[in-house]
């Protein structure tokens, strides 16, 4: 990469004696080059011809692998941060041994006022926000505040798609009107600068809102959204019977959908280039979202209608995100879980296949998890009580998910809780039963599984 | 005799709710049905008034700060002379976090003002410095209960100072407390508890929950016990989670 002089060169140094001092790396020679250059972002990015960010609270990582997968048919060499290192640092180091023609960044909800201002993409995806990590983000209300002042401060030449069926970040549609045009203002629709997705089948809709359902308070006059569906967590149709606000209309839509268990996904995608009938080999209507996420971008970004589509079908799981490797004479399909609305959406998928479940539950604290593990009790684990055969639970923490399913309706004989070790819980399991595992486990906890993993052997299309 | 009924009021349970408060009503309501004891739950939003005798609980968690400056004109104005009367009556009324600092007199924000209802003598000030995070134990010494540790997690930019009558709920073992300094979290007042640990508390703190229901049922003997394996098991990793 161009354009760091000696600073890259100081930077690079720096990753390499990180390296070998076996401390990680991914984003040291980036924080160094930080330190020694603090535009370093805008510098190495100006050289790209084609930039987009990526930021939510769930699915960031998912959606970028997807994107990538749809901007390669097109021959798109990408400087991506697909190992997940979110932060400036992370992104600085990307940059600065990355080659291409287009950079694709996953920006952590946090960094991402910072980021832009440097990067000025010419797409800025804001695809959702829910409750997460409470002690490390604080609250939603002021990550929204934050982010409508990175639209509002926004380079005129970034095109932001944003999620209409999330009214906290559909509603940031609005920053975008000029000063004066008070009554545009009223809706999203339409707004200069700004695409939309959402989904349109209303036969997905759930009977209510889930416990750890944010923002269904009206962010223009605080009455309560009126929903005519519910899809997930807050996310679905909706309006504001006091001020008139509403869900703008989209202008990337699924239609049809299908959700076929664990295994993956169908619908009809609509983009203002056409439609075409789409085949996701992630699950979950949770990745259905992301799918349309990754469509309005790389649509912004001048993908054709069919790389999108081949992309989409061709996308192989992140690591950790429903991915199936074969340990121990057993089907081990892991899903991250770290928050109540990415929980929901794992385990209402989890509900859809046939039969009872093994599950393997590694609940840790450390702080990429969250040191406050409340939020299992958001999550609704009630949906696949009923379904489980048995519940291993692992983790810094495991008495407190061996508790969680007990008052969610598992029968305490049911559950067992293994408290010396991630090994010795992901043996325990393995023994206990046949057929396919499911590891719910989170954040931390999935790197320690991947490194066990790959000690025992196993390789998966992730990594290996 | 027929088995009796807990009947529990949330108060605000689609605003005040950020800290998986839900947890704390489950607690309960799972306890009640595995002894065969009733369990009735009513929500309370905004503008919905509350009968004084219709309940023998009332639960208040914590909100985002724009949710509970709603919550707070609204308990003031719809609820707090109906708190107040049940009170009397031998209701029990628990807050964490949010819905602890609305049990006082008044929580100053800045130039912002939230009002109390004024059932625990103590006000509540927002701090220029950093919020009060983290894994937090302190040992509690309730009424027929004896010394025993409540353990759990806090996270609050608040500081509450409890007027010089007023009981806390507890001694810090771990963690920050009401100030950070003065070595006292929550506060209790018959039986009116206010405390800024969730995690949610009565999952972590499954004695409470029976002490809670003991105490808002009237009832003369304790409750049957449970196979709590589970429940302490948490309860101990939760207090290791402090340092204990």
């Amino acid at each position: 990469m161009r354009g760091a002089g000696w600073r890259g060169a100081v930077a690079r140094g720096a990753g390499r004696a990180s390296r070998l001092s076996g401390r990680g790396g991914t984003s040291i020679p980036g924080k160094v080059l930080l330190r020694l250059d603090p535009d370093a972002i805008a510098t190495l990015s100006a050289g790209l011809p084609r930039r987009a960010a990526i930021s939510a609270t769930n699915g960031k990582t998912t959606t970028a692998a997807m994107a990538h997968a749809i901007l390669a048919r097109g021959g798109a060499r990408l400087v991506h941060n697909s190992a997940g290192a979110n932060m400036a640092g992370g992104i600085a180091s990307t940059l600065l041994h990355g080659k291409g023609d287009t950079g694709l960044f996953e920006v952590d909800e946090f960094w991402l006022d910072g980021v832009v201002a440097q990067l000025r993409p010419q797409a800025l995806l804001l695809a959702n926000l829910f409750r997460d990590q409470l002690d490390r983000y604080g609250e939603l209300e002021s990550i929204a505040d934050r982010w409508a002042q990175i639209v509002r401060t926004a380079d005129p030449g970034t095109t932001l798609v944003l999620n209409a069926d999330d009214p906290l970040v559909a509603d940031l549609g609005r920053e975008r009107w000029p000063a004066g045009a008070q009554a545009a203002k009223d809706s999203a629709q339409g707004a200069p600068g700004v695409l939309t997705f959402g989904v349109e089948d209303l036969s997905l809709a759930t009977s209510g809102l889930q416990h750890a359902s944010d923002s269904t308070h009206c962010r223009r006059c605080g009455a309560p959204y009126r929903y005519d569906a519910v899809f997930l967590g807050h996310q679905g149709h909706y309006h504001c019977e006091a001020c008139g606000a509403t869900r703008p209309h989209p202008d990337v839509t699924a239609t049809d959908v299908h959700l076929d268990g664990v295994r993956g996904a169908r619908f009809v995608l609509t983009t203002p280039a056409g439609s075409a009938p789409v085949s996701l080999p992630l699950p979950g209507l949770y990745n259905v979202y992301n799918a349309l996420a990754a469509a309005a971008l790389t649509h912004v970004l001048g993908a054709p209608l069919e790389d999108i589509v081949a992309g989409l079908h061709a996308v192989a799981p992140a690591f950790g995100r429903a991915e199936t490797v074969s340990v121990g004479g057993r089907e081990l399909s892991i899903l991250l879980v770290k928050n109540p609305a990415g929980a929901n959406e794992v385990l209402r998928t989890l509900a859809l296949e046939e039969g009872e479940h093994d599950l393997f539950a590694v609940l840790n604290d450390n702080v990429a998890d969250g040191r406050d593990v409340s939020w299992i009790w958001d999550a609704d684990f009630e949906h696949l009580a009923p379904h489980l055969r048995r519940a291993t639970c692992a983790g810094t923490r495991a008495p407190e998910m061996g508790l969680r399913l007990k008052y969610a309706g598992v029968p305490a004989e049911r559950i067992v809780v293994v408290d010396d070790g991630l090994a010795a819980g992901l043996d325990r399991a393995l023994q206990d039963g046949s057929g396919r595992l499911f590891a719910l486990p989170t954040y931390t906890a999935m790197l320690s599984l991947r490194e066990e993993l790959t000690r025992r052997g196993v390789t998966g299309s992730s990594f290996g | 005799m027929p088995s009796p009924v807990l009947r529990v009021c949330a108060l605000y349970p689609d605003l005040m709710n950020i800290y998986a408060d839900r947890g704390n009503l489950l607690l309960l309501q799972q306890r009640c049905a595995w002894r065969g004891l009733g369990f009735q739950l009513t929500g309370a939003g905004l503008g919905d008034a509350i009968d004084p005798a219709a309940h023998d609980l009332f639960y208040m968690g914590g909100g985002q700060d724009r949710d509970q400056a709603l919550c707070a004109q609204d308990l003031v104005d719809t609820k707090r002379d109906a708190l107040h009367t049940a009170v009397d009556r031998g209701a029990v009324v628990l807050g964490v976090c949010g819905g602890y600092q609305l049990l006082g007199h008044s929580y100053e924000l800045g130039d912002e003002h939230l009002p109390g209802v004024g059932l625990l003598d103590l006000r509540t000030v927002r701090h220029d410095g950093p919020r009060l995070i983290g894994n937090v134990a302190i040992e509690v010494d309730l009424p027929g209960a004896g010394r025993r540790i409540v353990a759990g997690f806090e996270n609050h930019g608040g500081r509450t100072h409890l007027a010089s009558g007023q009981a806390p709920l507890g001694r810090v073992l771990k963690g920050h407390g009401n100030t950070g300094e003065s070595g006292a979290e929550g506060a209790i007042c018959g039986s009116v508890l206010g405390t800024y640990i969730h995690g949610p508390l009565l999952p972590k703190n499954a004695w409470l929950a029976d002490w809670l229901t003991e105490r808002a049922l009237g009832l003369d003997e304790p409750l049957a016990p449970l196979d709590d394996g589970m429940e302490d098991a948490a309860h101990a990793s939760a207090k290791a989670a402090a340092g204990l």
